[in-house]
This record gives C-alpha cells, structure tokens and sequence, in this order.
C-alpha cells in the first residue's frame, strides 16, 4: 500500500512540480511568490503564437481527415473483416515514430520529385492523419462491435438504402463514440514531435517542436508555462473523450 | 391461384459448409407457414435469402412469379421480424413505426399507422422508448412496425424462443389471430415443434438443408415420412419396423380383442399428475414408452402386461 | 450481401494506410540497398554495404544497447508496475478513479513531461536546488543527460503502459482463490508466488511487451534526457536523416529495428494464436 502511494507520487510529482513553478514569480528553481508573467511572456512571444496556431489548424485538419475516413473504414470492417487492413493499422500502431517519421520523410522526398512540392504544413497533415487513423479505428470499431447488427438489416428490410441505414441508425447510436475518438486524435496530432520535426520542412514550426529547441538549449520559465497550459489542455480533452467512450 | 412465394432449388454454400443444399418450396398466399427444423438444417438461411440479406448461390426466388433473388433488401416487399426485434434504441415507438413509410409516400401510409397501432393495442406507449418496453411489447412494436409498410410476406425469426414461457401460450393465440385478421402470408422459422404443430397452416421440416417433409401438422405428426420426421415431431416408439406414438401406445393386462398385441413387461410407471408414463420392454428386447390415462388403472414394475395398438396409428416410414 | 458502400469506406482509410505505411517501407527497403550521394541524396549503385555496417561493432553495439536499455527499463516497470496494479485490483470502489488517476498523467504531453524531469534533475534543477540548499552537496550533482536519466525517463513514461494489462489480469482473478489457497495452508508469500503470479502471466505478457517495443524505438527520452551522450537506435536513426544526411544507412537501421519489432510481435501472436487488434 505504502509503495503504492509512492508510486502514484511519482507519477504525478514531476508535472505537479512543473505546474507549480509555472507560477513562480522568480526566474530559478527558488520560489519566489506567484505570479502569471511566465504565461504573459508566453502569450506575447510571436513565434510561440504561430507555432500554437499551427498545432492547433494541424490538429483540426488532421483530426477531421482521420475521424471521416476513421469511421467510415470501422463501419465497413464492422460488416466485413479484411485482414490486409487489420495488418496495416496494426503495423502504424507498433512502428517506432522515429521509423514513420523517416519513412513519410522518404516517401514525400521521392514523390516531391514529380512536381515543385516542398515539406510543408500540408505534408504535416497528411502525416498527422496517417498516424491518428488507427486509433479512431479502434476506438470506433471497438463501440461498433457492441452494437447489433441486426438494427442495419431491420432499417433495410424497412426500405432503408446501406447508406440510409448508417445515417439513420448507426451513426446516432455511435457519435459519442466518434466525437471520443476525434478528441483522442487531437491530442495526439497535438502533442507530436518526431514525425512533426521530421516532415515538417524549414519553414513550417508546430508548438512542440517550439517547445523542444527551447528545452534542448536548457528550458526557461516560459517553457514551463506553455508546458502546464499544454497539460491543461491535452487533459482536458482526454478526460472528456473518456467521458464520452463509455456507453450510456 | 398459383405459389405466392416460390423457392426454386435454392442453394447457399459458405466456405467450409453447404447451408442449403437445393430447397424447393410453394408457399401460398395468406399461409401461415412454418420452416421446422434443428440448429443447422438452414431454415433461418432461408429466411434471410428471401429477405434479402444474403443471396442465393444457386437457385431462385419468385414473389407473385418476379424474381426477388438479385434485388437488395429495400427494394423487396418483404418485412422481417428479428428475433431480438432489433427495435432502433434512440427512436420512440411511434417513430419506430414509422421509420420505413418515409420510403412510400400518400396518406394511406398514415391510415396505416394508426390502424397497426390500434391493432396490436400501442396506443398508449408512442411516446415511448424500446428500452422501457417489456418483451411483448416490443415484439408489438416490431411487428406493427413491419405490418404498416403491408408487406407482400411477414418473416418472423423464432417469433416465441425471446419470450418467458407463461407469455408464449398467450402470445401464439394472439399471433394467428392477427395473421387471420391481416391476412398476410407469414413464413416463421423455428426449431420448436410445439410452436410449429399449433401455429401453422402447413410446416416444412428442414434437415440438413433440404426439405425432409411439407405437409400439414396433422401430416407431420400423424404420418411421418422418415424416422427424423417422426423423432423430430414428438416421441415415438420403434417396434419392428412400426412406429408408435405413446399416446397411441397401449398397455393392458390382456390382449385386446381385435388389435394386435405383444407380450411385455413394465420396466417403469411414472405418475405424472395428469397421466402415466409406462415404461415396458417388449419380449425381443424393444423398450416402449405409453402414456397412460391415469383413469386406466395402475402398474408396477416387472408386471407382465401386453402392448397393443390400433392399425390406424401406425407410423410406417419409407427407409 | 455485396457492398459497394462498403468498399467506398474502406477506401479512404486505405488510402491512407499505403501512404503511410505501404509506400514509405517500400522506399525505405529500396534506400537501404542504395548508396549515399556526394550531398546527401540516395543514388545507385545497388550494395550491401549499409547492412555490413550494421554490422560494425559500433552500430551493432548500439542496437545492443537499445535493446539492454529497453529490457531494464521494462524490468524496472514490472518491479515498480506490479504492486501498483495489485493495489488498484484490490481498491474495492474507488478502483475506477484511481485506476483514472494512475492514467492521467499519461494522456498530456510526452514533451512535456520528458521536460519535467529535466527541470527537475538538470544542474540548476529542482532536485539539486534542494539539496544545495540543505547542505546534502556542495556542488551540483549530473543526474542529467546520463544513463540513469534516459531510463528513469522511460520508465516514467511507460509505466500506465505495465500497469493496464496488470491490472486488467488482475482484477480478473477470483477473490476466492487466495482464501482457497489459505484454506490449503497457504502462507501469503507462497500464495502470492503459486496462485497470483503465473495467473498473472498473460497480463505481464502484454506489459512486457507494451513496454518494450516503444522503448526499444524511443527517440524524444534518449534524446532530450541523455543530451548527445547516449545514443540508440531512434537517436542514430535520426542522426542519419537530419545531420549526417546518410539516408540509405538509416534505412537499414530503421529496417533492422522493424525487423526486430515484428519478430517479437509474431513471436507474441503466435503464441496467443489470435490477432492483435
């Protein structure tokens, strides 16, 4: 028991003590009273901005593409297996980031060859949709499966099209589970690194990968502020996209 | 009038297995018509190709002689009754039951609506939702639910097997009356022939994916065609080729003038309230089971008796 | 019933899958038999050179490390994951919350919290501040950019990974068997080794291997916490496609590290004799 407390300790101490000391009028690791100018320097650093909007247009683009097609693919995998495409989720869901984050950085090089395309936000989030498919898959598939099959048929043997039947049926009962798998998309598309830094090109710069050169020449205040907010915000999302997985 | 539902040599093969092996049937129109069998002889396959949600590796399906094979679900006149009744969960009865007129248009759909309502007493539920129904009702809902759309064929899947058992006396009344008063063919598939004998016009026993017998109940139960028939209708006991149903299976302390008659010896008499199981070995080694009024005396074990029986009862199967 | 529809959904998400996943290791196998160019692109001629450099005692010697570091950091979960799990599977009602509790910090940010403990354990650091302060050293202690950082970091972030399935495995256990195992005489010792554990074992199975595989492939850990001291093979591989620009080695590598991957994975799956997902 007591091991188990230190363990949930452990767990929580490093963000907690981050989070504290985002609030630290002094500079170092010396508290010094609270204060919020961490956050305000963060809010006025323009290229933090940028990056922040970046994240966030790259997640919501990312987020829509995967859920949409996300759905749809556990809805047909739902009326049908097919092996091919349980092994190539399975194969994005065990592949190391850093081995995706190259093989997307190779695949775009050679095809950037055919045209005048460059790295750019649009390779982000092609990448950024890629990596998040397989978990609206799951999580979609997950709730379909808890579902009867029988509720498609009767809506079709009462005059309802396939595509009717979906709309009218399926789809209502399986939006929690959608709106759950789009938000665990989101933080996921959000909080990238590796693949981001690596498909991302020269001009183009995420919130993380911000957030990483500051912490590789050393961190500040300021990164410790970001970072909470981030937490708040990431947190925030999941808890609701747990709220929202389990069944009435 | 010719068949009103046609299944001609139908064939459905799945990898692995064959489901049905070339059924051909003629249901007629206004039938109350029951597909018999046990678990894997392919009856609620069948039920599913006329339907519409599989089709038919060979074979075809005629309604009122038009090809129905071929054509998705939608566009069948054919309505189905699940047996879970897959009644849609976020959508209120009364919505329930109009969920397929949105797909037909003119106010007779409307008239239609109430006179199911009415019909199968749903007045005052409408406003509510599957989840806060009992079994029976929400199999009225899901019958009214494909009666409004006046389909050419009801289809009902183990209409009975979802209900407690007290229920499912009242529920088969209240079934055949409605099939009478709508005048629908209705085709059900089940593997109780108790539900089977009592509810339908004619059955169809289904083994194996073929059809072992058609026949009215009175023709199953009565004169089996086969020793699967006969076993699978009820109990019977097999004396030198002749088959015997307890009920028609005899036991006296003597021979009964006129009727042919075995030796015996009672193995064992049970009192089941309302009659008597006599178990009774024939002399030869055939073990019979009678039922015997309880007003026709008592036996004890190792009492020899005689088992006799009427010609009329005989079962004589072709194998 | 044929689908039409059915086929149309599945497309896009296919679509995306030989994107990134098809094509790209498609590429990455071809590169890995290609030659480095004069600035850095990928060029004829066709050789085995890259896979004979894997095999140099310095590369392979990393990929050894990578694999020793990930066994001690999964090691080092089971140790502390195990009587975490056994707790929350024994919590009675507040299981649920507590088991949100242990995965919570999960779902933030992995920059953010690999960033937590580099406030924490660098020079001018939480934990060096505090023991300058009390007198414990006189002068700062490296508990950064070293070994112990990287896997105490890995530990760190995949611990909920160990914990899950343990306590998934767990809490599905009858609570009768233990009284039945102290029925039989039993002490709680040996009722823990005989009874607990191996029906545990599919549970430490799946933590093992949660663990392992993202650790094997780490990147952002080895990198921000063990600074340019400590090199694996996410560090190497990225090192090839960034500064040192030698994209067919780092093909190889990353090959080799899939390859690696997968082994255990069917090694797994072969087992279980069912499929992952």
């Amino acid at each position: 028991m007591p091991g188990a407390l230190l363990a949930l300790f452990f767990l929580h101490a490093p963000l907690l003590v981050l989070a504290l000391f985002s609030f630290n009028a002094g500079r170092f690791t010396v508290w010094e009273g609270f204060s919020l100018r961490w956050y305000a320097e963060a809010w006025q650093d323009a290229r933090l901005v940028e990056a922040a909007g970046n994240s966030l247009l790259i997640a919501a683009a990312a987020t829509a593409a995967a859920t949409a097609a996300g759905t749809l693919c556990a809805w047909g995998l739902w009326k049908r297996e097919s092996r091919v495409l349980m092994l190539g989720m399975s194969l994005s869901l065990v592949t190391p980031e850093i081995v995706t984050g190259v093989a997307l950085l190779a695949l775009f090089q050679w095809l950037f060859r055919f045209g005048g395309f460059r790295l750019g936000l649009h390779t982000v989030i092609l990448a950024h949709a890629s990596f998040c498919l397989a978990f609206v898959v799951l999580v979609v598939l997950a709730r379909l499966r808890t579902m009867d099959a029988a509720l498609e048929e009767a809506a079709m043997d009462l005059g309802a099209t396939e595509w009717q039947a979906f709309r009218r049926v399926t789809l209502p009962n399986l939006l929690p589970a959608v709106l759950s798998a789009a938000l665990l998309a989101f933080t996921i598309s959000f909080d990238d690194y590796v693949i981001t830094s690596l498909v991302a090109g020269v001009d183009t710069e995420t919130l993380p990968m911000v957030l990483y050169a500051m912490a590789r020449r050393g961190g500040s205040p300021v990164v410790n502020a970001i970072s909470t907010a981030v937490v708040f915000l990431l947190g925030a999302g999941i808890l609701a996209a747990e709220a929202l997985r389990k069944p009435e | 009038m010719g068949a009103h539902l046609e299944l001609r040599n139908l064939v459905k093969e799945y990898p692995g297995h064959t489901a049905l092996a070339g059924l051909s049937l003629e249901i007629r129109e206004g039938e109350f018509f029951a597909l018999l069998g046990p678990s894997g002889c392919g009856k609620t396959t069948t039920l599913r190709l006329i339907a519409g949600f599989e089709q038919p590796t060979g074979g075809e399906i005629l309604l009122r002689g038009a090809r129905l094979d071929g054509l998705p679900p939608w566009q069948r006149n054919v309505s189905t009754v699940f047996q879970s009744y897959a009644l849609f969960p976020h959508l209120t009865v009364r919505e329930n039951i109009e969920f397929g007129l949105r797909y037909r248009n003119g106010p007779a759909a409307r008239r239609a609506v109430e006179e199911c309502v009415e019909m199968l007493g749903l007045g005052d539920k409408l406003g509510r939702f599957p989840r806060q129904l009992s079994g029976g009702e929400k199999q009225r809902v899901a019958l009214a639910r494909s009666l409004v759309l006046r389909p050419d064929v009801l289809l009902l899947d183990e209409p009975l097997s979802a209900l407690d058992p007290n229920l499912r006396k009242q529920v088969r009344v209240e079934l055949r009356a409605l099939q009478r008063r709508v005048g629908i063919t209705f085709v059900f598939v089940t593997h109780d022939k108790e539900e089977a004998l009592s509810l339908a016009d004619r059955i169809a026993l289904l083994r194996g994916g073929r059809c072992e017998q058609l026949g009215t109940p009175q023709e199953l139960y009565l004169r089996p065609r086969t020793r699967f028939a006969a076993s699978f209708l009820g109990p019977v006991n097999w004396i030198g080729g002749v088959g015997l149903r307890p009920e028609a299976t005899l036991v006296r302390p003597a021979p009964p003038a006129g009727l042919p008659a075995l030796p015996a010896r009672v193995r064992a008499a049970l009192f089941l309230g309302n009659c008597l199981h006599v178990e009774a070995e024939v002399e030869g080694g055939a073990r019979v089971l009678a039922e015997v009024s309880r007003f026709d005396g008592t036996y004890e074990p190792g009492q020899p008796v005689y088992v006799s029986w009427r010609p009329e009862d005989e079962i004589r199967v072709r194998e | 019933m044929k689908s039409r529809l059915r086929t149309l959904a599945l497309a896009p998400a296919a679509a995306l899958l030989a994107a990134s996943v098809g094509f790209p290791f498609v590429i990455l196998a071809a590169y890995a038999f290609l030659s480095r160019g004069a600035y850095g692109g990928v060029m004829p001629p066709w050789t085995l050179e890259n896979w004979q450099r894997l095999a140099d005692p310095l590369y392979a010697g990393i990929l050894a490390r990578s694999f020793v570091v990930a066994a001690v950091s999964t090691a080092l979960c089971l140790v502390a994951g195990f009587p975490l799990a056994l707790f929350l599977a024994r919590a009675g009602r507040r299981k649920n919350l507590l088991l949100a509790l242990v995965m919570l910090p999960f779902w933030t940010s992995l920059l953010v919290r690999t960033y937590a403990w580099m406030f924490l354990l660098r020079d001018t650091g939480l934990v060096n501040t505090i023991l300058l302060r009390a007198g414990l050293t006189s002068e700062p202690l490296p508990l950064l950019y070293n070994w112990g950082a990287v896997v105490l970091g890995l530990v760190y972030a995949h611990l909920p990974f160990m914990v899950l399935p343990l306590y998934a495995a767990l809490e599905r256990q009858e609570p009768h068997l233990l009284e039945a195992a102290a029925d039989l005489g039993a002490g709680e010792w040996q009722a823990f080794w005989r009874v607990t554990l191996p029906l545990a074992a599919p549970g430490i199975r799946a933590g093992v291997l949660l663990v392992f595989i993202p650790c094997l492939g780490a990147f952002l850990i080895p990198d921000l916490l063990g600074g340019g001291k400590t090199i694996l093979a996410g560090t190497l591989i990225q090192n090839q496609f960034t500064a040192s620009r030698d994209w067919p080695f780092g093909s190889a590598v990353s090959l080799a590290l899939m390859a690696a991957v997968l082994v255990l994975l069917w090694l797994e799956v072969r087992r279980r004799k069912e499929p992952l997902l």
